[in-house]
């Protein structure tokens, strides 16, 4: 009876560890999957979103980067002018000291993520280092092992996220086959560029603007007939930067100026050649 | 007498036969085959496999990862126990040689006695986690062995030489019982642990390799190194320590819950009395191999974080950082058992009562202590809760989520029941000395000085850089050493000439008992739980950085996954645990001669 009443009670002891272990949060980690890169579809803010999905995830920069002060807090920064101060730094000496602008962000950028020692902001250094030695790991090398792709659109995110103008090059042919790792979760959730004008301006919301479709809406010109004033470059500007050249009749400031990031390279074109081939451009042609 | 003289004489020279050639032959050719291993580096440096989904076997459809850590963690547990049951069992052997009390011999050897059944299992598990892991892990172990080579032999050797000096240690017990020959039995006790504890080194070695790896080309996993190199890898020393300590605390919680069946099973006064010593022997094992553990936690957590920043925050704050909560429950579950089985143990002697108005605050601090450190920081809700809240955050409750708290919390049940402890050694003693009541206000004063310094440092850690809150830790652990070792040296001053009052063994409570079946439930539980964190830490990687875990399990399980799975094999662990103690008992047991039949 003893024994049974020992049995019970350690029973009961292990029964109440594993219930409080099954009622916090239940999270399975898996491992990094991988992310196909469509280089003929990847454009600038498709790669600017890359750089947000691997901040978050794959990069794991986030673990470091946050308001608890281990490194830091580049989403809440001034990052325009961190970036500024910090090539200036009497301490710096790496490869962007003396330049200034974009290119500078970026050379520092790629230098703090494959060298992170190279230069290591006071007060976030290893301890007993005096802060000569950063305890970020290099990105190109394991556990992140991210590729130079990865760290371009890394670069290019916060690029965008200070500001200022993306300078690293769009993925070539090669690295798309080269192949890259992410998340693959956030990469199912991302869909694919349309193929089909007419999806993407309804996505677009074009029609509640411009008379299209039958919207005879008026507050931009008529795109059935945009081909006769236009060549097709000067469309792509009028979408992508749309007070560059404002119509006769209309104003400036109307037109949303972020398509450049809603839309994929591909998507851009299609567009393009849609309203280049409308019944008014062929009467003018 | 001369008989027994005689037996003796002939019982060491044969085991003086025994072992030295024997020794002498296996050191000899596992040193010859393995020292050129240690000392140069690998030949041919070939980079590290790259394993692919189709290089883990599996076997009528399962993977190999839940048979490896069940057959790992079923060995850890019983090798835990089986190392550590000589180290204290030495220490109390050579207290009974030093006080001529010959109930610590009989106390160690009945320690003894339990453990040695519990070895066969311990091999019988390690075979089967080896023949596990070259079966479903191949590619992981020939790397392993590339790395590792002749130090395999060495292990195989070290091996054999624990089973020759566990075995001799055990039988030759009364043999070895008096004089100059008990030095001799001590001495093969001495290297007993010797060698228990350098097998437990290396295998470590492998452990934290798989963390930590050093030796090799970092970019290729080449091995570059030589065998030491590897070993000395940068998580060796810290682990090293943790399990050394933790093994002591576990082995004694193990023997204790045995004292504790006893004590409720005889029947006489006698062996109750026997078995309440030995069951507060074993609580004092426990607990004095545990009080210093969560010091070695930071240690081997520190390093952790200066060797790779990203593993560190991945188990603290990370997608393991709930499992610290777990570890919070554990451990104060831990800490109020052992106190209530020390409170209990007030009622022994007569002066226990007048220290019994003091349980209470102690009961304060340590359940206080353990509500601060179960409180997250960041909580479970509902997102209507969170939009009542304001955010994840509770405003009070929030900052108590954070390590300061949790440091002030555990360093102060730390010394609470250090004083538990000592309530009870003095409720034993009164001093005489002419200087106890200045030596009272002295240890009072280390306590209420210690404390405020804790507390201090707990509140300087709210407002240092985060960086620097692990670093803020170590006054509070300093301080709680401090109190620990002063107030020994004072009362072993003051304890001098000291009456002593009658213990009266064995007038224990029932209920009191059950405290020492929780402490090894609980200990199991949580080394399950730290082995799976320890783990989990590489992520989706065999060897961090180095070698990528490419089978269909490399994810890491739910918090209630890996707790479901330690239960399991923590009740598979209490079930070869309840048969040790069992065949421990068969062994003691006779049968009742056959009446009518003759004597021979």
């Amino acid at each position: 009876m003893t024994f049974l009443r020992i049995v019970l009670f350690s029973l009961a002891t292990m029964f109440a560890f594993t219930l409080f272990a099954n009622i916090l949060p239940q999270v399975q980690s898996d491992p990094p999957k991988t992310e196909e890169i469509n280089e003929s579809t990847l454009d600038v803010a498709g790669q600017i979103a890359w750089g947000q999905r691997l901040f978050s995830g794959r990069g794991t920069c986030t673990l470091c980067h946050n308001d608890l002060g281990r490194a830091p807090d580049l989403l809440q920064m001034d990052l325009a002018t961190a970036f500024a101060e910090r090539i200036a730094d009497a301490r710096y000496e790496g490869e962007a000291a003396g330049q200034s602008g974009a290119g500078a962000i970026e050379t520092y950028l790629r230098e703090s993520m494959n060298a992170p020692s190279a230069f290591v902001v006071a007060g976030f250094g290893k301890k007993g280092t005096n802060d000569a030695e950063s305890p970020m790991p290099r990105v190109d090398a394991a556990p992140l092992s991210l590729t130079e792709t990865e760290t371009n659109a890394l670069i290019a995110y916060l690029q965008d996220l200070a500001g200022e103008e993306v300078t690293v090059p769009l993925p070539s042919a090669a690295d798309a086959q080269d192949g890259a790792d992410g998340d693959g979760d956030e990469a199912a959730e991302e869909e694919g560029p349309s193929t089909s004008a007419e999806d993407i301006m309804d996505r677009l919301g074009c029609a509640g603007c411009h008379d299209l479709f039958g919207s005879e809406a008026d507050i931009g010109p008529d795109l059935a007939v945009a081909a006769q004033r236009l060549q097709p470059e000067g469309l792509r500007t009028a979408i992508l930067d749309p007070n560059a050249i404002i119509a006769e009749g209309y104003e400036a400031d109307f037109m949303p100026d972020d398509y450049a990031e809603q839309l994929w390279v591909s998507e851009l074109n299609v567009m393009i050649d849609y309203l280049m081939q409308l019944e008014g451009a062929e009467t003018e042609q | 007498m001369q008989c027994r003289q005689s037996c003796g004489q002939a019982c060491r020279r044969a085991l003086t036969q025994v072992m030295r050639p024997a020794c002498i032959l296996v050191s000899a050719v596992v040193f010859a085959t393995a020292i050129p291993d240690l000392a140069l580096a690998a030949g041919e440096a070939l980079p590290a496999p790259v394993p692919t989904p189709g290089d883990y076997p599996r076997i009528g459809g399962m993977g190999g990862r839940g048979f490896v850590w069940a057959f790992a963690q079923m060995h850890l547990f019983l090798a835990a126990f089986v190392l550590a049951v000589p180290l204290f069992v030495l220490i109390i052997e050579l207290l009974g040689v030093t006080t001529k009390d010959p109930r610590y011999d009989a106390m160690a050897h009945e320690f003894m006695k339990i453990s040695m059944a519990a070895y066969s299992f311990t091999a019988l598990t390690g075979g089967g986690l080896a023949i596990a892991l070259f079966l479903f892990y191949p590619v992981v172990m020939e790397y392993l062995m590339q790395v590792f080579r002749g130090q395999t032999l060495i292990y195989a050797g070290l091996f054999l030489m624990e089973s020759l000096c566990l075995y001799i240690y055990f039988y030759s017990w009364n043999a070895l019982r008096y004089g100059n020959r008990k030095w001799f039995h001590l001495s093969i006790g001495l290297l007993l642990n010797a060698v228990g504890l350098t097998l437990m080194f290396v295998a470590n070695a492998w452990a934290t390799f798989m963390m930590s790896p050093s030796g090799v080309d970092p970019q290729t996993g080449a091995v570059i190194g030589t065998v030491w190199e590897a070993t000395r890898n940068p998580l060796w020393n810290p682990l090293n320590l943790h399990r050394f300590l933790a093994n002591i605390a576990y082995g004694g919680a193990i023997v204790g819950a045995y004292a504790a069946y006893r004590f409720l099973s005889v029947r006489t006064a006698k062996e109750r009395s026997h078995y309440d010593w030995m069951g507060y022997t074993s609580n004092f094992i426990a607990i004095a191999g545990f009080l210093p553990l969560p010091f070695a936690g930071y240690w081997l957590m520190a390093e952790i974080y200066a060797y790779s920043q990203q593993m560190g925050i991945t188990a603290m704050g990370g997608v393991l950082a709930w499992l610290f909560i777990i570890q919070a429950v554990l451990i104060g579950t831990i800490i109020l058992a052992a106190n209530y089985y020390l409170w209990c143990g007030l009622g022994r002697t007569a002066k226990g009562a007048t220290y019994a108005p003091y349980v209470k605050y102690i009961a304060v601090v340590i359940v206080a202590g353990f509500l601060v450190w179960v409180t997250p920081h960041t909580l479970i809700l509902t997102p209507e809760e969170i939009r009542i809240l304001g955010g994840t955050h509770h405003g009070f409750l929030g900052p108590l989520g954070i390590m300061p708290a949790k440091n002030t919390a555990v360093n102060l049940m730390l010394v609470a029941t250090f004083l538990s402890f000592q309530l009870f050694y003095r409720s034993s003693r009164e001093p005489t000395v002419s200087w106890a009541r200045t030596g009272n206000i002295l240890i009072v004063t280390l306590y209420v000085a210690g404390i405020i310094n804790i507390v201090a440092a707990g509140i300087y850690g709210y407002i240092t850089p985060t960086v620097y809150k692990v670093g803020a830790s170590v006054p509070q652990v300093v301080t709680t050493v401090s109190i620990i070792v002063f107030a020994l040296i004072i009362d072993g001053f003051m304890g001098r000439g000291a009456k002593t009052a009658k213990v009266h063994w064995g007038r224990m409570s029932t209920r009191s008992q059950y405290a020492l079946f929780v402490l090894p439930v609980a200990f199991t539980w949580l080394m399950g739980l730290m082995g799976y964190i320890r783990s989990s830490v590489r992520t989706h990687w065999h060897v961090y950085t180095i070698m990528k875990d490419a089978s269909p399990e490399a994810y890491i399980p739910t918090i209630g996954q890996a707790g479901n799975a330690i239960t399991l094999i923590t009740l598979a662990f209490m079930g070869v645990i309840v048969f040790v103690f069992w065949l421990s008992q068969l062994g003691a047991s006779k049968q009742a001669e056959p009446a009518g039949e003759p004597a021979e």
